[in-house]
Parts: structure tokens; C-alpha cells; sequence
């Protein structure tokens, strides 16, 4: 368990290369599918390792299975970044923007990746202060209690409160461990395998009604085509 | 007539918005020999495009991005709770998901379709002559429709049988079936298709209501129990139960939407023409702005601004939209609370639904993801006309159901948590996978009253992409709904225990809460533009033609005068074909206004 959150065991580190490092040449891509061989086109390596631990301690590796790092969250969170919803393109963000009471709904200027990029380093520098480690550096009970300081609200990250950055990780990590595989998330389909749901087989004419007995049949994926980070998926409801 | 002169520069009608309402509208007008037009903000949609597997049962793509509703970047609406707060905008869909493209809501709506109480249409009658003037409390607005069930009979059957709907008659020509709703009111003939199936937790609750000493039925399912041919010609396919029904297009044509059941046949009639991508900004009058002349919109292909010529106008969007180009186009008087003058954006109304939880020993899966959006298991014992809610003091009712619709991981993952539990980490996860796998959810699908101080108008500091002003949302809980939910949901209490839940969570609304804007709760929205027999407090008489401007009718949820316990897709149907009927009737051999104030 332990081994999971350490800084050793995530190998960006070892080959880590920003997407934006270009020396005039395509990187080929990876040679696998393994998430751990994924680096990051809009995190830089600070952002993606934080990214790394802090969705492992939302959904860890347990008895029950693997955890965000395993499912391939940070990479499918690093890929959503660049989509419409990454760019806040989904939401009403005309101004102005006027602080309210809770129940009106998010009144920030910020679009997710606006999110990511401005909390992740001041966290990373309240954790130096606080601990002289950054956040991927602590222990798990440590990590534990800067997300619960998060999610309660009690840290601010300039002017991003820590409570609306901790809903949209916690929301992002759960889309990348239970979404279909084509978008980076739920590797292998672990994340519905732990939780018996049969992925895209839509139909169940003959178990609408088993008496309580457990359905038979794991997972099935999306065939792999459409592509869904091509810009004719993304761009087809305009 | 040579093809060229079709589709002809000035259309007959033009109708606003490719829903259910206005698919209805421009079929029945075309049937009449009318020229149509119908214009569509969004894009088209077909199953045979979009809708195809496996890319229409993508729950990212689907339920959580969100791809067939409403595109809030160009347009949204602000809410607040109370009228002396600031509204904000609603920058992120989530309590209700209005639709966009063609299809409209139709096309990612779950299926359930019901008809109506006979209190549903009489409210403020029916309440005085049981409990007296005295039991409706200040302030709320309670009216009767003027259309009685008799009249709209008619109206329900057909709706049904364009729809393939599914479900059990309990009274059919005055003959009893000693199945179906005991509750439910007559019929002039049998649903199209038999019931769905019930799934294992309908099920269980069907025996367990049962032996509570409830009503168990089949809810009516706009889902084909069966293969199916609809008067128009349109084909339906079985239902599977892949449970991708709400917030999804169906990939089977087997949920019933305008897509499948209604344009099959009305794009081949020459006398039709559906423009995509045209967001109207304004019903046009003429100098006595009594008479609409047509409309303006804006090509969002071209980015270029147009305007179409007609005798007469269809207003059929979404009910947020319906209110809102009433009152951006000028039409009748916007509602005032404090002198309770004007009729737009009066009686606004929502739902009062809560969703409470049951758990069954580990044995039991309740394989979650199998489901259809119609069907399932209800009671009607708190929704029917003789419950006694002088004792239970409220107005309104609320039917209690199991309609297990297909609950996708995504959302289950989202959903739990909470009330206490942890939201995350490994205690989450834990009883997150337990949650999927052996519990299953018990709704009370509640009506919401109508209040002085519950209205639309227009905000006035936020704009939509247009320039125009965008709608204001008015809108908390009261105490009668409040009290009508914490009564029923504590009746689902016994429910459960006479299942053998090992664990229950109910849940229900509490004194003095507040409507929540980031919780999803429905997208049942209704009144605004109400029909009604008194110019100073409805907008539209009851062929929900305009008081104002008769050469327009505003077809929709919009013209509810309150909420009801049932979802609305089956009124608005019924509403929309008893509106043609009377255009083609009465209005087209005479035009003008139908009902002299």
C-alpha cells in the first residue's frame, strides 16, 4: 500500500519529458498501454506527480483493487484537460462572477484546467512550509489530511477555495476509474470489474429479472474505433 | 404543385422548437394542408447517426458531458432562492438538463408516461370542496385547468399510441381488468403494449408494497415492451434493458422520442422543412401587437440573422425557453409579485422528488446497470384523489415508485457517500462497490405548488450569447411540498422493512431547505405561460392560445398551472394534440381568438 504512494514507484520520474520539451521531433509513441509509461501533454511533471498521489489517496489500492494510479486516472485527467470540458467550454463563464451562497452552484472564473494549474502549486508550497516535503513526498496520513483540509475548506489556494478544487479532482478521478478505457481511465476495466458492472454490453434481455443472482459476464470495452480524442468526435455535436 | 415552389419563402406556420411539443404540432398541421416550418437551435439528430452503438452508450460522452443537452456556454439562466437575493448564473448543468437538437428533452428523456389524476386537471376545486378554502395556504396559487379528463381522453390515447406505450389498463370503457393502477382513471382502450418486465427490485418492491397494504402497478413506459408500429408507420424495436435511457439516445428504437416515433414520417411530407441550428431571439408583431407576423433568428451556420414570415406561430421549445421568448418578444405582461399584476412567468414549478436507499443481504446482487427509463414498480396510494391529506396536511401528492432505469458506474461512483459516510478513500470505495451491487433506490416523485413568490423573469445583469437578457429563476421549497415529501418518504420506511432491507437510508427534504442548484433532481419544469380561463392570471386560454396575440400558442410544460405527482411528457402530448385538434377544428376555419375573455 505504501509502495503505491511513494515517489519510486511512478516512472514518469525516471524518463520524465514535458510534452512541450520538442526538439523538432514527434516523441514515438509509448510502446504500451501501461499508464505508468504515460507522460503527461498539459501537466508539467510537478503537476503530474501531485496528480498521481493525490487521486490514489481519493480511490486507493486495496483489498478490494487497484487504485487511481493502476487505473490510469492522471493520465486520463491529463487528457481531459485538452478537450472542450478540460477548457471550461461546457460552462456558462460570462462574466461577472459574484461570490454567493453555496446552493447557486459554482460562481468561479475558472475552467478546470484554470483549477488544476492554479491549486496544484500553491498546495505543493503549503506542503514545504508545513512539512518540508511536497505533497507526493508525504506519507499517506499526511496527504490525507491536506485533502481533508481541501475538501473541508479550510485551505485557500490564492483565490481558488480548496473546497472547489478538491470537488473537481475527486469528480475527475472518479470519471477516469469508471469510464471506458479509449479515454486513459479504468485500465484493463478494473474499475468495473471491482464494482461487477458489464461495460458497453447493453443487453440484458435475459436478466431483467434473476431473482438477485449475480450477472455472469465481465467487461466489455468500446470497439476502439471512434477515437474519441479526435476532433471530429469532440467537435460532432459542434 | 411543381417541387420548386417547395419548401415555399413564407410557410404557413412556423413552429419553435423540435421537441415533442412541436413535432406533435407540425405533424398534426401538415396532416391539416398546412405549410410548416419548424426551427431548431440545435443540431440533428437520428438513431441511425448518432445514436448508434457503442458510441451513444459512452457515459462520459453521455450523462456526464453531457452531449444532448442544453450547450450552456451560449445561453443559460441565473437562479436564486428568494426574491431579495442576487440570482447567479447556473454555470454548470446538474439540478435539471434541458435538451438541445432535434428531439429536444424527447430524445434523452427516460420514458415514463403517465396521464393524469382527476385532481390533476381541478386542483383548487377539488381541494375546496374536500377540505375547505380555508386548507390552501396564503400565497399559493392554485387553479384549476379548464379541461376536464373527458375532454382530454381522446388526447392520452393517441399520444400513447404514437409513443408504443407500454403498460397495464386497470379500467378500460367502464370494464375493470383487476390489474394495472386500482387509482388510475378510465380509458378508452388498452395501452399499445403489454408491461415491461418488472426488474428484480421492482419486484421486490411490488410484493413488499403489497404486503404493506399498498397498490403496486407497472408504471406506463414509453418503452416497447414489444415490437411496434405506430399510426405514422414508425417501427419500434424491443426493449433490452441496457439501461441507457435518460441522458442518452436509445440505440434499439425502442424508447419512444420525436426522433423515432413523430419525424420518420414527417420528413418525407413536402409540406415540412426543418431548419437546424436557428435560435429564434424574437416573435415578431405587427403595429397593434396583437398579431404575430413571424420570427427572427439568428443562423448559427452562417452567424447571419434571418426572419421568417408565417400566419401562424407554434411557440413549442423547452418550458425555460418558452417563458423566455414571451417575455424577450414582449408578449403579455411579465409577472409582478408584489401586485400580483401580469401573467408571464407566473406559477412556475418544479418537483419534489427525493431518492431514498435500500440495501439487501450480500447474497442479493441488484445488478443496477440493467434497466429501462419507464419502467418499473409504483404506488399511486399518496397520489390519488381519495388520500386523506386533511389528516397529512398538505396539497399536492406524490407516488412512490422503483423504476431501476440503468445506473451507470460513473454515477453511482459520484453518488456515493455522504450524509455522514466517507466520500472517499478506502472506506468510500468499500461501501461504494457494496452500494452497486446490493442496494437499489425508492423515489418519492412529489408535485410542487405554485407560490406568489416563485416566478421567471428576466435577470438583469447576465446576458446569453445573443445579447439578450437571460431568464431568472425564483425558486425555493415550501412547507406544504416540504411536509407532502417527509410523509411519504417516511411510508417508504415501511416499505422497506417489510422487504428485509438490511439497511435503509431515507431521504427526505427538511424544514426550511433550500432548493440546491448543483444537485440533480429533474428536469421536470413547469408553468410560466399557464393556461386558464381569466386573462389577469393565465397567459393562454385552454387551447393554449396567447389572451394577447391569437395568431400564437405556446405548447408545453409551460402552460401547467401547478405541478403534478406524475412525470409531464404524457400531459404536454396530450396538451399538444388537444390543442391541434381545436386549430384544425375551429381556429384555421376562423381565425382569431377561440374563448372571448
Amino acid at each position: 500500500m505504501g509502495g503505491a504512494a511513494s515517489l519510486s514507484s511512478i516512472p514518469l520520474l525516471s524518463h520524465a519529458a514535458r510534452a512541450d520539451e520538442k526538439d523538432g521531433k514527434q516523441q514515438p509513441a509509448p510502446p504500451d498501454d501501461d499508464p505508468a509509461h504515460y507522460r503527461p501533454v498539459f501537466f508539467s511533471v510537478e503537476e503530474y506527480l501531485f496528480l498521481c498521489h493525490a487521486c490514489e489517496r481519493i480511490f486507493p489500492q486495496d483489498e478490494n483493487g487497484p487504485g487511481a494510479q493502476a487505473l490510469g486516472v492522471p493520465r486520463f485527467i491529463d487528457r481531459q484537460m485538452t478537450t472542450p470540458y478540460g477548457r471550461g467550454d461546457l460552462w456558462y463563464m460570462k462574466a461577472p462572477f459574484v461570490n454567493g451562497p453555496p446552493e447557486l452552484g459554482y460562481q468561479l472564473p475558472y475552467s478546470p484546467q484554470d483549477l488544476y494549474r492554479g491549486a496544484i502549486t500553491p498546495i505543493n508550497t503549503h506542503c514545504l512550509m508545513l512539512h518540508d516535503a511536497v505533497f507526493a513526498a508525504l506519507s499517506p496520513q499526511w496527504q490525507d489530511e491536506v485533502l481533508h483540509a481541501l475538501e473541508d475548506n479550510r485551505l485557500h489556494l490564492n483565490d481558488i477555495p480548496g473546497a472547489a478544487f478538491f470537488e473537481q479532482l475527486r469528480t475527475n478521478t472518479l470519471e477516469g476509474a469508471f469510464s471506458d478505457p479509449a479515454y486513459g481511465g479504468n485500465h484493463n476495466m478494473a474499475g468495473w470489474k471491482m464494482m461487477d458492472f458489464p461495460g458497453a454490453r447493453a443487453d440484458f434481455m435475459d436478466w431483467i429479472n434473476q431473482n438477485g443472482a449475480r450477472y455472469p459476464l465481465g467487461p466489455v470495452g468500446m470497439p476502439p474505433k471512434p477515437d474519441p480524442y479526435s476532433a471530429s468526435f469532440q467537435n460532432e455535436e459542434g | 404543385m411543381t417541387d420548386q415552389t417547395f419548401p415555399p419563402a413564407k410557410p404557413d406556420v412556423v413552429v419553435i422548437g423540435a421537441g415533442w411539443a412541436g413535432s406533435i404540432m407540425a405533424k398534426e398541421l401538415t396532416e391539416a394542408g398546412l405549410n410548416v416550418t419548424m426551427l431548431e437551435r440545435g443540431h440533428d439528430h437520428s438513431t441511425a447517426v448518432e445514436g448508434t452503438y457503442p458510441g451513444s452508450i459512452d457515459e462520459l460522452r453521455g450523462a456526464v458531458r453531457k452531449r444532448l443537452f442544453q450547450k450552456l456556454a451560449r445561453t443559460s439562466l441565473t437562479i436564486r432562492n428568494r426574491p431579495d437575493q442576487t440570482a447567479l448564473p447556473y454555470r454548470q448543468l446538474a439540478a435539471f438538463l434541458p435538451g438541445e437538437g432535434v428531439g429536444g428533452a424527447g430524445l434523452h428523456w427516460s420514458g415514463c408516461h403517465f396521464r393524469v389524476t382527476e385532481d390533476d386537471l381541478r386542483l383548487r376545486s377539488a381541494t375546496i370542496e374536500r377540505y375547505g378554502q380555508k386548507f390552501i395556504p396564503k400565497d399559493m396559487h392554485l387553479q384549476d385547468y379548464g379541461i376536464s379528463y373527458g375532454e382530454l381522453e381522446p388526447f392520452f390515447d393517441k399520444a400513447e399510441k404514437v409513443f408504443g406505450t407500454s403498460g397495464e389498463a386497470s379500467s378500460v370503457q367502464g370494464q375493470k381488468t383487476g390489474r394495472g393502477n386500482v387509482f388510475a382513471l378510465d380509458r378508452s382502450s388498452h395501452f399499445p403494449l403489454p408491461p415491461m418486465a418488472d426488474t428484480f427490485s421492482a419486484s421486490v418492491f411490488r410484493q413488499a408494497a403489497r404486503e404493506a397494504g399498498f397498490h403496486p402497478y407497472s408504471m406506463p413506459a414509453a418503452n416497447a415492451s414489444q415490437p411496434y408500429t405506430n399510426p405514422y408507420g414508425c417501427q419500434m424495436g424491443p426493449c433490452n434493458f441496457c439501461g441507457y435511457c435518460s441522458g442518452y439516445a436509445c440505440y434499439l428504437y425502442s424508447k419512444a422520442s420525436p426522433n423515432v416515433n413523430i419525424l420518420p414520417a414527417l420528413r418525407q411530407d413536402k409540406r415540412f422543412r426543418l431548419i437546424t441550428q436557428a435560435q429564434v431571439l424574437e416573435i415578431l408583431l405587427d403595429d397593434t401587437r396583437k398579431r404575430a407576423t413571424g420570427v427572427r433568428y439568428i443562423d448559427l451556420k452562417t452567424d447571419s440573422e434571418q426572419v421568417i414570415e408565417a400566419d401562424l406561430v407554434i411557440l413549442s421549445a423547452f418550458q425555460l425557453h418558452n417563458v423566455h421568448l414571451m417575455l424577450t418578444s414582449g408578449i403579455g405582461k411579465p409577472y409582478d409579485p408584489v401586485s400580483q399584476s401580469g401573467t408571464i412567468g407566473r406559477n412556475f414549478t418544479y418537483q419534489t422528488i427525493t431518492s431514498s436507499r435500500v440495501w439487501l443481504p450480500e447474497n442479493r446482487c441488484t445488478n443496477q446497470f440493467v434497466g429501462a427509463g419507464g419502467a418499473g414498480v409504483a404506488i399511486d396510494d399518496f397520489n390519488q384523489p381519495g388520500f386523506d391529506r386533511g389528516r397529512a396536511g398538505f396539497i399536492g401528492g406524490s407516488p412512490v415508485w422503483v423504476n431501476q432505469a440503468g445506473l451507470k458506474p460513473i454515477a453511482a461512483a459520484q453518488g456515493s457517500g455522504g450524509k455522514g459516510s466517507p466520500r472517499w478513500g478506502g472506506a468510500y470505495k468499500a461501501a461504494m462497490i457494496d452500494q452497486y451491487r446490493h442496494s437499489f433506490s425508492i423515489d418519492a416523485h412529489g408535485s410542487n405548488m405554485a407560490y406568489r413568490d416563485v416566478y421567471l423573469d428576466l435577470d438583469p445583469t447576465w446576458r446569453n450569447a445573443y445579447g439578450q437578457p437571460m431568464l431568472r429563476m425564483t425558486f425555493t421549497w415550501k412547507d406544504n411540498d416540504i411536509r407532502m415529501n417527509q410523509y411519504v418518504v417516511r411510508q417508504i420506511g415501511d416499505i422497506a422493512q417489510a422487504m428485509g432491507a438490511t439497511r435503509t437510508s431515507l431521504n427526505s427534504l427538511l424544514p426550511g431547505q433550500l432548493f440546491d442548484s448543483r444537485i440533480y433532481q429533474t428536469t421536470h419544469l413547469s408553468g410560466g405561460v399557464i393556461l386558464g380561463s381569466n386573462p389577469k392570471t393565465s397567459a393562454l386560454n385552454r387551447y393554449l392560445q396567447s389572451w394577447d396575440v391569437p395568431n400564437l400558442f405556446v405548447i408545453g410544460s409551460s402552460a401547467f398551472p401547478q405541478g403534478m405527482g406524475y412525470n409531464p411528457t404524457g400531459l404536454v402530448a396530450a396538451l399538444a394534440y388537444w390543442s391541434a385538434y381545436h386549430i384544425r377544428q375551429t381556429y384555421l376555419r376562423n381565425p382569431g381568438p377561440m374563448v372571448h375573455a
